[in-house]
């Protein structure tokens, strides 16, 4: 039973991540990209949850945590991005940061 | 407990594939909320549930407030109520709420099989994580600190209000 769920787990963390990348290649709007982007992370933690419960080992929820560290982190320095990308253009379209210019 | 495993794979499947296709963020945030508390009943029957509580409190709770938080703040100035009453029409309840009304009845369902049987796989309690954490990782834990530090400096550093050149601001009129 336990290597049947790890299948399946192992399936659904990787249809997830299939999820988020669409997302992150479809949609324009930046708030989508950056929540697309947490469901690839969480389907990166959802693989190591269930390859820490297929050896039952508490490994893959150490390395969850960090990937929880990550993605908050990722998100203050993505919301900030964000907010300055909208002061800056008025609109919250990707396509507007190519005008940047150093 | 197989089944409630299948049936919280759906719920999160169902909902992340709302998220992707959402046209409102909030009603995207709704979604993905209702998709990360399914994936924390799964971490539950998975035999971790240290981290689904971890993954309600922080991703479900924090980040997604944070989310919230700054869809709110882009459209401040605008005729803010109004506004919100198109982001939340009645109807937009549905859907999240049957979603978390099926996770409800799962929960219980799992609460009500007794002590031994909530985990398809051995439970791995949060005694073991921890001793796991602040033992061969700590070296990640001090790692994760500064990454936290230096995240939130750049964050405030970033969210700082800094004044543009005229010219970008005509330009983009």
């Amino acid at each position: 039973m336990t290597s049947v769920a790890m299948e399946y787990g192992l399936l659904l963390a990787a249809l997830l991540f299939a999820l988020g990348l669409v997302g992150i290649m479809l949609r324009r709007n930046l708030i989508f990209v950056l929540l697309s982007l947490e469901i690839m992370l969480n389907a990166a933690g959802l693989a190591f949850i269930v390859a820490g419960a297929r050896w039952a080992s508490a490994d893959g929820q150490v390395m969850f945590m960090f990937i929880l560290a990550v993605a908050a982190a990722e998100v203050a320095v993505g919301l900030a991005l964000i907010l300055q990308h909208y002061r800056r253009y008025n609109t919250l379209d990707a396509d507007y940061a190519s005008k940047m210019r150093g | 407990m197989t089944l409630v495993f299948y049936v919280a794979s759906a719920i999160a499947l169902l909902s992340t594939i709302m998220v992707v296709t959402r046209y409102n963020a909030v009603h995207a945030l709704l979604y993905l909320v209702v998709s990360l508390i399914s994936i924390a009943l799964i971490f539950f029957v998975l035999g971790a549930p240290f981290i689904a509580l971890l993954e309600v409190i922080i991703y479900a709770g924090a980040i997604m407030v944070l989310f919230l938080f700054v869809i709110m703040m882009l459209n401040l100035g605008e005729i803010a109520v109004q506004k919100e009453k198109e982001w939340l029409p009645k109807q937009m309840w549905i859907g999240p709420g049957i979603l978390s009304g099926i996770l409800f009845v799962l929960i219980v369902y799992t609460l009500l099989q007794g002590e031994q049987q909530w985990a398809i796989v051995e439970m791995i309690g949060p005694a073991e994580v921890g001793a796991e954490l602040f033992g061969p990782y700590i070296i990640g834990i001090q790692l994760a600190g500064l990454m936290l530090l230096a995240g939130l400096i750049v964050a405030t550093l970033l969210s700082k209000r800094v004044k543009f050149k005229e010219k970008t601001e005509k330009e983009n009129k």
